[in-house]
């Protein structure tokens, strides 16, 4: 029974609460760097995501219809490249005209840019949601049939682990890394120490677009669908996370987006359930058999509900966002305070 | 004030023509005049809001020069953007955040370096011998260390590119005296590495003995000129600015 009750949790909630927070993480990537670089909430930093997602898609449909069959992690490297030369595009046409102007006109380009984006969306894929990749995915067990991990999942949280190696090792061994960590720290110094600020942006879009692009798919895998606001839902746990760890802290951002994530799943857990077997193991350990009845009776009661619904899953990352901002605005890793 | 064939002159490596500049509107300098030859420690004193720092950041194009010419090698450099500026190795240290905090000694070192990166760790390693207390820091974030030993990172990393010309700005604001006499002594080892420095500075009566010559600026304008040794035995300069028992 104990094993049945663990591996439950672990299965159903610890799993899917750590995909979706290295997808929040991916993601957060991008938004701290923007803040922390560029020194603005960038709010199209969700449809950015999204569109790797369909780009993704629309590879795999290309392929598919030369009777070649992608998988979406292949279809994802040209969608990747795209998303990339997106991000540059934007920031050229959109967001370089206002680098010297004050924070809040390019923060209201980044949020027109969200209500393009996602407007041109359904102008090209249509406004229905689409299937992104069909069928129920198995879950697979391991240990003796205890625990069950998708391969999606595994695909997921090994890749977030690669590409976070690779982007920090890149943010401390490579002369572009140190000087984004330097312009970050003051872009100012960074200008009259001869650092090429533009050079150094680019290289921001480039990253940061990586990993949106990167999340946009892994979000599609696990979720199986696109929609139009699937950009848009992700935004305010991505901002969560990276507040949570500290704007501008890498670190920080992937800290918390796995926080964000986790709290979102674990919150629908039947902690009082949880509780409640507890305190009947205990009683039987004990043999009390009053409390065992009483116990059992209320635990038989409380199995199927969880702690908070998950229709409050956005309202956990809201709560936690404002909970940091009043006690501890410099987020878990020291970031900066606006 | 042309230069006169024959005569024993040290060439100038900048040079400031009545400048006339300031933010906004307001003008600061009202017409200041100053240069640096090779192999010489320049020293700027003067009151709060008499220009000097404004003096400085004329030089690099940070701010409009409505009037006069800033000439870096016989060569007018007026209205350059900094960024330009800078890559003809003109090297500033700022007076306050200096230094990247975040990121280590060694890192500040090769953020120096960025618009000459070769022959970059044979630099470092020299850099690391002109300040040797760096060397066992070099691991260490930039902002964990004292402002004596931050300052000297700033210095360093300013010396990555081998500049024509290195401009300080009151390196020594806030140093306990200890820290003090160590950048001095840092700035005279500086020039005798052959690089020029122009240095901006409160504690003008130990900055002046590491001088060559310094200025006096008021009102944005100049009043005194001289050797270090001349300023530090004027009388008015010793009242203004040295305590009047020196």
């Amino acid at each position: 029974m104990w094993d049945a009750f663990g591996f439950e949790f672990i299965n159903f909630y610890l799993i899917p609460g750590l995909v979706l927070g290295c997808i929040y993480a991916l993601g957060a990537i991008g938004i701290t760097l923007t803040f922390g670089i560029l020194r603005f909430a960038n709010f199209a930093h969700g449809e950015v995501m999204m569109s790797s997602a369909y780009l993704t898609y629309t590879f795999m449909a290309l392929a598919a219809s030369f009777g070649l069959s992608l998988v979406p992690l292949v279809a994802a490297i040209p969608a990747a490249v795209l998303t990339i030369a997106i991000a540059l595009l934007i920031d050229h046409f959109f967001y370089r005209p206002f680098r010297k102007s004050e924070t809040i006109i390019i923060v209201m380009a980044s949020f027109g840019m969200m209500l393009m984006v996602r407007a041109l969306v359904p102008v090209i894929w249509g406004p229905n949601q689409i299937t992104f990749v069909r069928g129920i995915t198995p879950m697979k067990p391991y240990l003796d049939g205890m625990l069950l991990v998708q391969d999606k999942q595994w695909l997921i949280v090994i890749g977030t682990v690669v590409v976070m190696t690779l982007f920090s090792l890149l943010m401390n061994f490579t002369r572009i890394g140190k000087a984004m960590r330097a312009v970050s720290d003051s872009p100012d110094l960074a200008r009259v120490t001869g650092i090429n600020v533009e050079t150094v942006i680019r290289a921001t879009w480039i990253i940061g677009g990586f990993c949106a692009a990167v999340a946009g798919v892994f979000l599609a895998m696990n979720t199986q669908q696109l929609s139009v606001t699937m950009g848009f839902r992700m935004l305010l746990p991505m901002f969560a996370a990276a507040i949570l760890g500290g704007i501008g802290r890498p670190v920080g951002a992937i800290v918390g987006g796995m926080v964000i994530g986790l709290a979102e799943e674990l919150i629908a857990y039947p902690w009082q359930a949880a509780v409640m077997q507890l305190v009947w193991w205990f009683s039987e350990v004990i043999n009390a058999s009053g409390m065992t009845d009483w116990a059992k009776a209320v635990h038989k009661q409380m199995r199927g509900t969880p702690l908070l619904s998950p229709g409050y899953k956005a309202g956990v990352a809201f709560g936690i966002m404002v909970i940091m901002l009043i006690v501890r605005p410099a987020g878990l890793f020291k970031g900066r305070v606006f | 004030m042309g230069d006169r064939p024959g005569m024993a002159e040290a060439t100038k490596v900048l040079e400031l023509s009545d400048i006339h500049a300031g933010y906004g509107d307001t003008d600061i300098l009202h017409g200041i005049n100053m240069h640096v030859c090779e192999n010489e420690v320049v020293v700027v004193i003067g009151p709060n809001g008499a220009g000097k720092s404004t003096a400085v950041k004329a030089i690099l194009g940070l701010l409009n020069i409505r009037k006069g010419d800033v000439l870096l090698n016989q060569q007018v450099i007026t209205g350059t953007p900094p960024e330009k500026v800078i890559n003809q190795r003109v090297s500033y240290v700022p007076q306050t955040h200096n230094v990247f905090v975040s990121l280590t000694v060694q890192e500040n070192l090769e953020m120096g370096a960025w618009t000459v990166p070769e022959g970059m760790s044979d630099r470092i390693e020299r850099m690391y011998e002109m300040f040797p207390d760096l060397a066992a820091k070099r691991r260490q974030a930039a902002g964990s260390l004292s402002g004596g030993q931050r300052q000297m990172v700033a210095m360093a990393k300013a010396l990555m590119v081998d500049p024509e010309v290195l401009l300080l700005d009151e390196p020594t604001a806030g140093l306990s005296p200890l820290y003090r006499s160590a950048i001095f002594a840092a700035v005279q080892s500086i020039k005798d590495n052959g690089v020029p420095v122009l240095m901006v500075e409160q504690n003008a009566k130990q900055a002046l003995g590491v001088a060559d010559r310094g200025y006096v600026l008021v009102d944005g304008g100049n009043r005194h000129t001289g050797t270090g040794h001349e300023l530090r035995e004027d009388p008015e300069v010793a009242r203004m600015f040295l305590g009047a028992r020196d």
